[in-house]
């Protein structure tokens, strides 16, 4: 069977070292790949970013850090842009920008949704990654993001070998991060970042000290539908992860002995701390 | 005459077709081993090094149902996948200069940091130096000169900072720069005196510890430790992948740091954040927990410990005067809430726990604050409350450490024979005859004032009694000193990476300071303040060897990388523009001098390197012809069924000899064996060393204890400039090493964030803090106090604790709005501008760069 490289990028392995950004800039910044790209510019183009994503307000707060680059998409925006075949997929499933057809195809920069063909203005070409294709041809197994990362959080390989890492990470079902365009990313994502809303229960002991409340009972209703039940840990504290944007949610705390407190309307436009939830005596 | 090597023909790469004209070598960085592509002598990519099939096969660690195998590959912290960006860089220095205005004859000192260069020949700069160093000899003598290099550049065991440099200034003779411990200032000058350890300078040693860890550990409690940013070094990241596999076991992971730090805001499982300079507070809270709760280890405090009971009566309060040290009282001093103390203590109190400082790779943090030797020996007193080396509960430092290694096989740091790693293979090791001493972080008063005193020698490796010497510079001029008169820097910068740096320019503006020279890869923070300025090529231009991340000496069997590798470092291009190696410069001098037979040997750096390759097991593996032939050598695993685990401190929980393979740890084989490094051979919560020779320091008391700290929140100063900057080592450079230098560094937002086409240097405040003074997240700042001013581009974030700041450490461009004078506020991110130069306390010589109080305002660039 032939080769079908692809990308399973786990973001929750993801420490955001920019290792893979460094390695792509050290593999294409003014180093010609001749037959597939033309040298990219020692600054100003991005053939992958890591995005740091922050989530939350203080104390509650964390990080996600999410490397983006071209998807190599089997149905691309960029490739039915493209006039005389400047940019073609490859059997591999490899997108390339062909350096000499492209140019002057200003318009292909804007197809892509994820933003990672860049306009190159002395050569007057589109550029973008080649996943490696030039390296992959000769040999390498890896592609330079890949082989840099340190935690495995990038996976690059070969989709039609049900050994490789990368095939048993798509049996987790990873995601492609614009599903709405229909464009089906080779480049996927396991554990991307949604909302959380978090909160601190506290009660107060027989001592009359106000303490951490361990097991109270947290229980998260969406307006669509989803419905989380959550024990607060020994900080007090419940995250409750993976929330869809800008839903109503209802959270009630319960704590036997206690008045149940319920926070009705709690909007996740972003990440959102409760803060301290006061348990009354009954 | 001394000649290079040149370039070889490089290593084969298995199952890959190389382009016409391209070859592969072997090299180390600072962080991490790599391969280095080069096509028509210019070197193409930086690579992590790859294994092959016929090398040493991985190890396997079991725990609970997991098995847990490291890639067969190294990995390379960030900065190092710049390097080939770092080589090239736009700044490097391309050819011997001299500033425009300095002549022997006329000086100009004043002009220093503002005057331009012209190139010179090398025989120009040779010439000059010979002259002035025989002049400043003739007329002061050899102590008028000091000399000094910086940490952590370009890798490796010969060509590094301790080979040429200390072969040829010990031959010389010259006033030793003595470093201080800057990255554990707290553990060097406090945990001694709570734990011995002076031969690992104050923190302890790691071995074993990664399989103790996967196997019985429930939580890492990182106290003020972010791993995942500062751990790249020397090892390159292995550890995060260890780390992660924490998480998959599910161990807890605890974090205490007033920035949500990157380890914590990407895995933590708890953020606790006081208040920068103020977690001794909160660790007697956690003590006062585990007393009044009676969950601590009473067989260990009561056998293994000495002085636990007064401890005690200070953390209840008994003592006259006393106070008990509740969570509430620590909440008024830390800013953590009581409850979460209470909670995190009883959390810990009943999980095996690994604290995750007090090691190599665990420390910067916590340990620079004032009174952080309290701090740190505070931490070691929670250890023993807990057990220190029973199953699973233990210092791993930034769980960065000590993975299963076969430490038999002999190989050598560039630390372990002192200055002159040369030693390690010469027929001579070079000594140096002058008895007088600067001391780092005094330099400037060194130089400026007729005399300076300090108590403690830098790295107190040797004894405890190091830790009292009284020293002073100039010594009286029968004891051989001489007042400092010259300055020979070679690599990194002190302007950023020491405290209240403006001392430095006054320092160059001194005319005290007749010659000032400094030979360096890149133009530096303070390279412009100097005389005459040599190129050094980088360390991927000459060839050393070196054992991945090993830095002997004090460091020696510090590991955090998956395997041991040991490295051909591969001369992988000639040496751009003009430049040399240090060992040529020193080779030159030395002749010019009368010396150069005696410096090389008759040598060149390939004949060191095999003497060194035969001195070490290698020989027993391959040949030296084979080892240059394949670059490196992966040390075979131990085997997992068989070998002899011996886990860091368990040897004294257990009460047996210490069998860590330490060979610095001077009890082993003494009767002294099952004891720690203390006077009494106890851990020790009342210091019988201090109270013997320091017995009124009310500063450093006898008792471990928490002290108002003299800078920070609730200090005096604080009343002025009341936020409350840390600056911890960074995450996209070593010190100064690699920021500035690869064009796409900068576009990093991380690491600088760019306005108006200038990167600026971010400095991380709270949205309440930013809100109050009208601060924009990207907005440009002044951040000031009565030392300096620094102007930075402001990020607002969640991740800070109110009332407090992060901006890293050092950046690597020191731009004042008016060169060269002092005070002229820095665009180019030295933070240590604005770091106090008062010491940790007055016999606890350490910097102080994590509690700075400033204050911040909205700044235009008019």
């Amino acid at each position: 069977m032939s080769k079908s490289y692809g990308m399973v990028i786990d973001v929750a392995r993801c420490t955001g070292c920019c290792n893979c950004f460094f390695a792509c800039k050290d593999e294409n910044c003014n180093e010609a790949h001749e037959g597939y790209t033309a040298a990219q510019p020692m600054t100003g183009q991005k053939w992958i970013d890591v995005k740091e994503i922050e989530r939350g307000e203080f104390p509650k707060v964390n990080i996600r850090s999410v490397p983006i680059m071209c998807a190599h998409c089997d149905n691309p925006g960029c490739l039915k842009q493209a006039k005389d075949g400047a940019v073609y997929k490859r059997d591999d499933g490899i997108v390339i920008i062909d350096p000499v057809k492209s140019k002057g195809q200003k318009d292909i920069v804007n197809t892509c949704p994820y933003r990672r063909i860049y306009w190159n203005d002395v050569l007057e070409i589109p550029q973008k990654c080649d996943m490696c294709a030039h390296l992959l041809d000769k040999g390498y197994t890896m592609t330079r993001c890949a082989e840099t990362c340190p935690t495995g959080a990038i996976e690059f390989g070969d989709f039609n070998d049900p050994e490789s890492e990368v095939a048993k990470r798509l049996k987790l079902n990873p995601e492609a991060l614009m599903p709405k365009f229909e464009m089906g990313e080779r480049v996927l994502y396991l554990n991307y970042p949604k909302n959380f809303i978090a909160g601190s229960v506290v009660y107060t002991d027989e001592q009359g000290r106000e303490m951490c409340c361990e097991g109270a009972k947290v229980t998260v209703e969406g307006a669509d539908g989803t419905k989380l039940e959550l024990v607060s840990d020994n900080y007090g504290d419940f995250w409750a992860e993976g929330l869809e944007t800008n839903v109503s949610f209802k959270i009630t705390v319960e704590l036997a002995g206690h008045k149940t407190v319920v926070k009705e309307n709690v909007k996740t436009i972003k990440s959102i701390n409760l803060g301290d939830i006061f348990m009354e005596k009954e | 005459m001394y000649e290079e090597d040149k370039v070889g023909n490089g290593i084969k790469l298995p199952g890959v077709e190389l382009e016409p004209g391209e070859k592969v070598f072997t090299n180390c960085a600072i962080g991490g081993a790599v391969f280095v592509h080069v096509k028509d002598g210019k070197i193409t990519k930086v690579r992590p090094m790859i294994f092959g099939d016929n090398d040493t096969k991985p190890w396997t660690i079991k725990a609970r149902g997991h098995e847990f195998t490291p890639p067969k590959r190294t990995s390379l912290g960030n900065y190092v996948c710049t390097q080939k960006g770092r080589i090239y860089a736009e700044n490097r220095i391309h050819y011997p200069m001299k500033r425009v205005d300095f002549s022997p004859e006329n000086r100009n000192v004043q002009n220093r940091g503002k005057s331009g260069y012209e190139r010179i020949t090398w025989d120009e700069a040779f010439d000059l130096l010979e002259s002035e160093i025989k002049r400043i000899h003739a007329t002061y003598g050899k102590a008028a000169i000091t000399a000094s290099t910086g940490s952590h550049a370009d890798f490796g065991l010969l060509q590094y900072k301790m080979g040429p440099f200390g072969r040829f200034w010990n031959m010389l003779g010259y006033s030793t720069l003595s470093d201080n411990p800057d990255s554990w200032e707290g553990w060097h000058w406090g945990a001694t005196h709570a734990w011995g350890y002076f031969w690992k300078l104050g923190i302890s040693d790691n071995f074993d510890m990664l399989e103790e860890a996967l196997k019985h550990t429930e939580m890492l409690v990182m106290w003020g430790v972010d791993p995942n940013t500062s751990a790249g070094g020397y090892n390159g990241q292995d550890g995060c992948r260890w780390r992660w596999w924490c998480k998959e076991l599910g161990m807890k992971m605890v974090f205490i740091d007033p920035w949500c730090n990157y380890t914590c805001a990407t895995w933590g499982d708890k953020w606790l954040a006081p208040y920068p300079g103020t977690d001794a507070a909160m660790a007697e809270a956690i003590a006062w927990v585990w007393i009044t709760e009676d969950t601590y280890d009473h067989w260990f405090v009561d056998n293994k410990c000495y002085g636990f009971d007064e401890f005690k009566d200070h953390i209840l309060g008994n003592e006259p005067g006393g106070y008990a040290r509740t969570p509430e009282w620590a909440e008024t001093k830390c800013g953590v809430k009581a409850r979460d103390i209470y909670a995190l203590a009883r959390e810990w109190a009943v999980k095996k726990t690994m604290l995750g400082t007090a090691s190599i790779y665990g420390v910067s943090g916590a340990c620079r604050q004032p009174y952080a030797t309290e701090w740190a020996r505070l931490m070691v007193f929670l250890l023993a409350m807990r057990g220190l080396g029973a199953d699973g509960c233990n210092t791993w430092g930034g769980a960065s450490m000590a993975p299963p290694m076969d430490m038999s096989f002999r190989f050598f740091g560039y630390s372990d024979v002192g200055w002159d790693t040369f030693g390690i293979v010469a027929n001579e090791q070079a000594q140096n005859t002058v008895k007088q001493k600067t001391y780092r972080i005094l330099l400037p008063e060194c130089v400026m004032n007729d005399k300076t005193e300090w108590i403690g020698e830098g790295f107190c490796g040797m004894s405890l009694e190091q830790q009292i010497t009284r020293n002073v510079c100039p010594l009286p001029k029968e004891e051989g000193g001489a007042p400092i008169r010259m300055i020979y820097r070679q690599g990194g910068s002190y302007i950023s990476t020491m405290t209240d740096t403006n001392r430095w320019t006054r320092m160059f503006h001194s005319e005290n300071l007749e010659f000032a020279v400094t030979s360096d890869v890149h133009f530096s923070s303070e390279t412009k303040f100097y005389d005459l300025i040599l190129p050094i090529c980088s360390g991927f231009e000459r060839n050393d060897i070196c054992e991945l991340g090993a830095p002997g000496g004090y460091g020696a069997n510090d590991m955090g990388a998956n395997f041991r590798v040991i490295i051909l470092m591969m001369k992988c291009i000639e040496p751009l523009w003009e430049s040399k190696t240090d060992y040529m410069i020193y080779c030159e001098l030395a002749k010019r001098l009368g010396f150069e037979e005696k410096f090389t040997e008759g040598n060149t750096i390939m004949g060191w390197i095999e003497k060194v390759y035969n001195a070490s097991s290698m020989p027993k593996y391959m040949t030296f012809e084979e080892f240059k032939e394949k670059g490196y050598f992966v040390v075979p695993t131990p085997n997992m069924e068989t070998f002899h685990r011996a886990v860091s401190n368990k040897w004294y929980y257990e009460d047996r000899e210490c069998d860590v393979p330490d060979h610095n740890n001077p009890l082993i084989g003494t009767p002294r064996a099952k004891q720690m490094g203390t006077p009494t051979g106890k851990i020790e919560f009342k210091s019988t060393f201090l109270e013997e020779h320091l017995p009124d320091d009310q500063e450093r008391p006898l008792l471990g204890q928490w002290l108002q700290p003299w800078e920070g929140f609730g200090s005096e100063n604080a009343k002025k400039y009341p936020l409350s900057l840390e600056t911890p080592h960074m995450r996209f450079s070593y010190h100064t090493h690699y920021d500035n230098k690869a064009p796409w560094m900068d576009e990093v937002p991380m690491h600088r964030g760019m306005k108006d086409g200038y990167a600026y240097w971010p400095i991380r405040i709270n949205s309440v803090d930013a809100a109050e003074r009208g601060i924009k997240h990207g907005d440009l700042v002044r951040v000031y106090n009565d030392r300096g001013s620094v102007i930075c581009i402001a990020y607002i974030t969640e991740r800070m604790k109110p009332g407090c700041c992060i901006a890293y450490q050092a950046g690597a461009k020191y731009d004042p709005l008016e060169p060269g004078k002092e005070g002229s506020p820095d665009r180019g991110g030295c933070m240590n501008l604005l770091s106090p130069s008062r010491l940790v306390s007055p016999n606890a010589p350490g910097m102080v760069s994590n509690s700075i109080d400033i204050e911040i305002e909205r700044w235009d660039l008019r």
